[in-house]
């Protein structure tokens, strides 16, 4: 009898359906000689916010960035509303760069340092990936473009340049360049952590609301208060398939920033 | 004095059809070693070994070469080899490979320093390639080198004087010839200077604009 491992098995379509948006499957990360992700696991509802806390280094924006092949793990699987990510079908041959572009469009990323980009005003940073990535036409997009300026509070904004933005305003503005390409799953890496304390408030509350929208979001964060309605999900990754019990987890999240390194995904509602 | 003067002035058509020939050949060579600068950048700029050598070894060669040098070479070598270009054709040849080496360098140091971030922003949302180039990478790295652009703007209206040694009718040509046949050498090459002077004055004026505009998304 053959032995087909698990771990290259094609995905069939018809188990498309019954998929979540975002499945993650024993990936592993290496920087040189630091492990940097061992065998992470996560699995993401459509609809569903996944939190994943931790201290800084434990490689929480490293698994982000493997999402959308900004980095490339080293083993395991990832597959968006059940495609493989990085891996053709059938031949599982390297995906080209031309169609690494494709899967990355349909995946909202929102970065810590904003990104913007600052050749184009507010209105321009929307519509520009739609437009020359998506191709959909020009009116349609700006008018949907238009309406999330006003949804995060910055219509009068539409016509400035980032440079004049305070940092809030650009996170909200890079949420909404995000939104604009209508993904199946949206990524935040640390989205509050480079503000001033008093500008966080309106980051998040544009977050909160995306949540009870039913936006799919994966949020990688410090910020304690989003993530308090969530539901311990999964511990440390050194022993990331033995599920914490909640008492255990709640200690080590008291405990988490004295770690050296853990991360743990919260998931809420 | 006033005596050469008057003779340039009364041949101000000369030394005016002069002028708009180096207009003409300045803006042509701009244009097209600017477009020509991007895939030579892009090679600078590639991982493949042998296409960033390749590039590195035009750019090199270009810098090390003085420019008359090179307009001989268009000019008078080339034939040898089959290729005849009329002295138009090899003036504007020699200016648009001299400076797009030039400017490719330009490029690819203002690329060097864009922030990685950038760049990888526009990757997360979906572009690649040639599109990544022409939308995310180009135009902040226009806006950051304009001043060194318009820079080499004014080195290729001065570049073109030297044209006039294979007799391209531009404006130092001109002012030769009216020197050499009434005799009127101060008057003649001073007068060229005032319109290059203009010239360059112009293009400074016109980045400056640009300049401002630029500031605005820093």
């Amino acid at each position: 009898m053959p032995v087909e491992p698990a771990v290259t098995r094609p995905r069939l379509p018809a188990e498309a359906a019954e998929r979540p948006v975002l499945e993650i499957d024993g990936i592993w990360k290496k920087f040189g000689e630091h492990d940097v992700l061992t065998d992470v696991s996560l699995s993401v509802q459509r609809g569903q916010t996944v939190c994943i806390l931790g201290p800084s280094g434990s490689g929480k924006s490293t698994l982000l960035r493997c999402v959308n092949w900004l980095e490339r793990p080293d083993h395991g699987h990832i597959y968006l509303s059940g495609q493989r990510i990085g891996f053709r079908p059938v031949t599982d041959l390297p995906m080209s760069q031309a169609e690494l572009a494709q899967i990355r469009a349909r995946v909202g990323m929102v970065f810590q340092h904003f990104n913007l980009w600052p050749h184009l005003t507010v209105l321009g940073n929307l519509i520009e990936a739609p437009i020359y990535v998506q191709r959909r036409p020009r009116d349609e997009v700006v008018a949907e473009a238009e309406a999330l300026l006003d949804k995060i509070d910055l219509r009068e904004k539409r016509d400035v340049y980032p440079a004049r933005l305070s940092g809030g305003q650009k996170q909200r503005v890079a949420i909404a360049r995000a939104l604009a390409m209508r993904p199946s799953v949206l990524l935040f890496d640390e989205a509050t952590s480079a503000l001033d304390p008093e500008l966080v408030g309106e980051v998040l509350a544009v977050m909160e609301e995306l949540a009870q929208d039913g936006m799919t979001m994966v949020v990688v964060t410090h910020e304690m208060g989003f993530a308090r309605d969530a539901v311990i999900e999964v511990a440390p990754p050194d022993k990331f398939f033995e599920t914490p019990k909640t008492e255990r987890a709640r200690q080590f999240l008291q405990r988490y920033a004295s770690a050296p390194r853990a991360g743990l995904a919260r998931r809420r509602g | 004095m006033m005596h050469e003067f008057a003779i340039v002035w009364a041949h101000k058509d000369r030394l005016l059809v002069g002028f708009g020939n180096t207009v003409v050949l300045s803006l042509l060579a701009t244009a097209a070693a600017l477009t020509l600068a991007s895939p030579i950048a892009i090679a600078l700029m590639s991982h493949r070994r042998p296409v960033r050598a390749l590039a590195r070894g035009l750019v090199d060669g270009m810098r090390c070469i003085p420019f008359l040098l090179l307009a001989y070479i268009v000019y008078y070598a080339l034939p040898t080899l089959a290729i005849r270009l009329d002295n138009w054709t090899a003036g504007l040849c020699a200016l648009v490979i001299y400076n797009a080496a030039y400017m490719a360098e330009i490029l690819r140091g203002a690329w060097a320093s864009l922030p990685r971030e950038h760049v990888e922003a526009g990757l997360a949302f979906g572009f690649s390639g040639l599109k990544l180039y022409r939308r995310i990478i180009l135009p902040p790295i226009v806006l950051a080198c304009m001043p060194v652009l318009g820079n080499q703007m004014i080195q290729i209206i001065k570049d073109s004087a030297f044209l006039t040694i294979i007799a391209v009718p531009e404006l130092t040509h001109e002012a030769s010839a009216i020197q050499s046949t009434y005799y009127v050498p101060f008057a003649a090459f001073i007068s060229a200077v005032l319109l290059y002077w203009v010239l360059c004055r112009l293009v400074e004026i016109s980045v400056g604009a640009v300049e401002r505009r630029a500031r605005a998304r820093r």
